[in-house]
């Protein structure tokens, strides 16, 4: 089987796969970060988002080979318990999540947007650019709130902030 | 999926040679049909090639007139390219409106064009700008390239290295967009350099994109959304499915090319 390599929250990793093998089973079945969510496996939903060389992709629509020699940051690579990554702070604070099961793909997602767009965000932007990403709480009222503040707050300096 | 057998060529050449070597090989772009196709076992290909390592591949240059871009250019990329906004505005508005944000970041023009969805954007524009395809082998003038639905001019093997777009600024692509999927429903892209004007339809064919003619011929008297009141295209060629009838579409499609070429003239 090919050997694909990549890094993935800042540490190297290696292993032979199928190429059958989608980066997000690579992510959750190979290295057992399950942080990142299989929802509708069609590219549809965004439980599955990571970001990819810096960029918000649908990690149930891509090969691990695919990813060769990038760099994958997950949900498990912004923060650590006790050190929110803001927007996880923003999200826990402005009860950004129902049952959970989205939270993950929208935190990825909403980092995303503030990198492309900054850190004060139209909710009309928010909303619009989260075509991708599905609540079926339909929570997305405070996901919105928690997204536009996780924004301001990423613009504040932290100490210690992991992988981003 | 099925099994198959993965290559990461590092060049166009030994990617169309590896293309030409095995029976049942297909080419990986960005894969946001690819992969969604192979995971519902819609097509079983004995090897994936991914052009994914070929580095010059991608990229955006304007050379005097022309915008070229290359095959591997993700969508995200030149929705946000400064010089795409500058070179071809309606170009960078479209790839836009492709999908979502995520699948902007994977998806790619070459990819787009190859598969010639017949609710994709990118063939719109091809058509609507004259664009020229640029091959492993040759260039294929937009008209000769997409021949019918998901079908096109492309030989087995054969690999589109970049597409050439004349810079233009006198056009507009106005997508209705089904509220679901976010494919056009009805997509025209409608354009004017000098004498030459096109109207490009997606979305609405059975057979793909297309140019819409007697709209193109009822706009050179005047470039203007009125030129084209009255003029109808008959229903029955065009996708009739659960979102919307031929007829549906056919009225669509005189709408939305009144507010492209409106939105053109601008």
């Amino acid at each position: 089987m090919p050997i694909v390599t990549m890094t993935v929250n800042g540490r190297p990793v290696s292993a032979d796969v199928d190429p059958r093998t989608l980066l997000v089973q690579f992510l959750r079945e190979n290295l057992m970060l399950t942080g990142t969510h299989v929802g509708c496996d069609t590219s549809q939903c965004g439980a599955c988002t990571v970001h990819l060389d810096g960029h918000a992709v649908k990690a149930c629509t891509v090969l691990a080979l695919q990813a060769e020699g990038g760099a994958v940051v997950t949900i498990e690579g912004l923060g650590a318990p006790g050190l929110l990554h803001p927007m996880q702070e923003a999200f826990r604070e402005h009860h950004g999540l129902q049952c959970g099961f989205c939270t993950p793909g929208m935190i990825m997602a909403a980092i995303d947007i503030v990198n492309r767009h900054g850190n004060e965000l139209a909710e009309h932007t928010v909303r619009e650019e989260l075509e991708g990403n599905i609540c079926r709480c339909t929570g997305y009222h405070n996901i919105v709130r928690a997204i536009t503040e996780g924004a301001r707050a990423m613009a504040a300096p932290v100490l210690n902030r992991a992988a981003e | 999926m099925f099994a198959f057998t993965y290559h990461r060529p590092s060049s166009v050449r030994k990617a169309a040679a590896l293309a030409a070597s095995v029976a049942d090989g297909k080419l990986l772009a960005g894969g946001h049909t690819l992969i969604p196709t192979l995971k519902q076992r819609l097509a079983a290909p004995g090897d994936v090639i991914d052009l994914g390592g070929i580095p010059d591949l991608a990229g955006i240059e304007l050379r005097g007139r022309t915008l070229s871009i290359g095959a591997m250019t993700r969508h995200a990329e030149v929705a946000a390219s400064p010089v795409v906004k500058e070179a071809v505005p309606a170009l960078a508005y479209l790839a836009g409106l492709i999908g979502d944000p995520a699948v902007r970041n994977r998806g790619t023009i070459g990819g787009s064009i190859a598969n010639n969805d017949p609710s994709a954007d990118y063939p719109a524009a091809c058509l609507g700008l004259g664009a020229t395809i640029i091959t492993s082998q040759r260039r294929i003038e937009a008209d000769d390239f997409f021949t019918g639905l998901f079908e096109t001019a492309l030989e087995p093997g054969e690999i589109i290295t970049r597409i050439a777009f004349p810079a233009v600024k006198k056009a507009a692509y106005v997508k209705f967009a089904n509220p679901a999927s976010r494919y056009a429903m009805v997509g025209v892209f409608a354009a004017k350099r000098t004498a030459d004007i096109r109207v490009a339809v997606t979305g609405a064919s059975q057979s793909g994109v297309f140019r819409w003619t007697e709209a193109e011929e009822a706009l050179k008297k005047r470039f203007a959304g009125r030129s084209l009141d009255g003029l109808s295209l008959p229903a029955d060629d065009m996708i009739s499915d659960l979102h919307g009838s031929g007829e549906y579409r056919a009225h669509l499609v005189g709408v939305i090319a009144q507010r492209a070429v409106e939105a053109a003239a601008g």
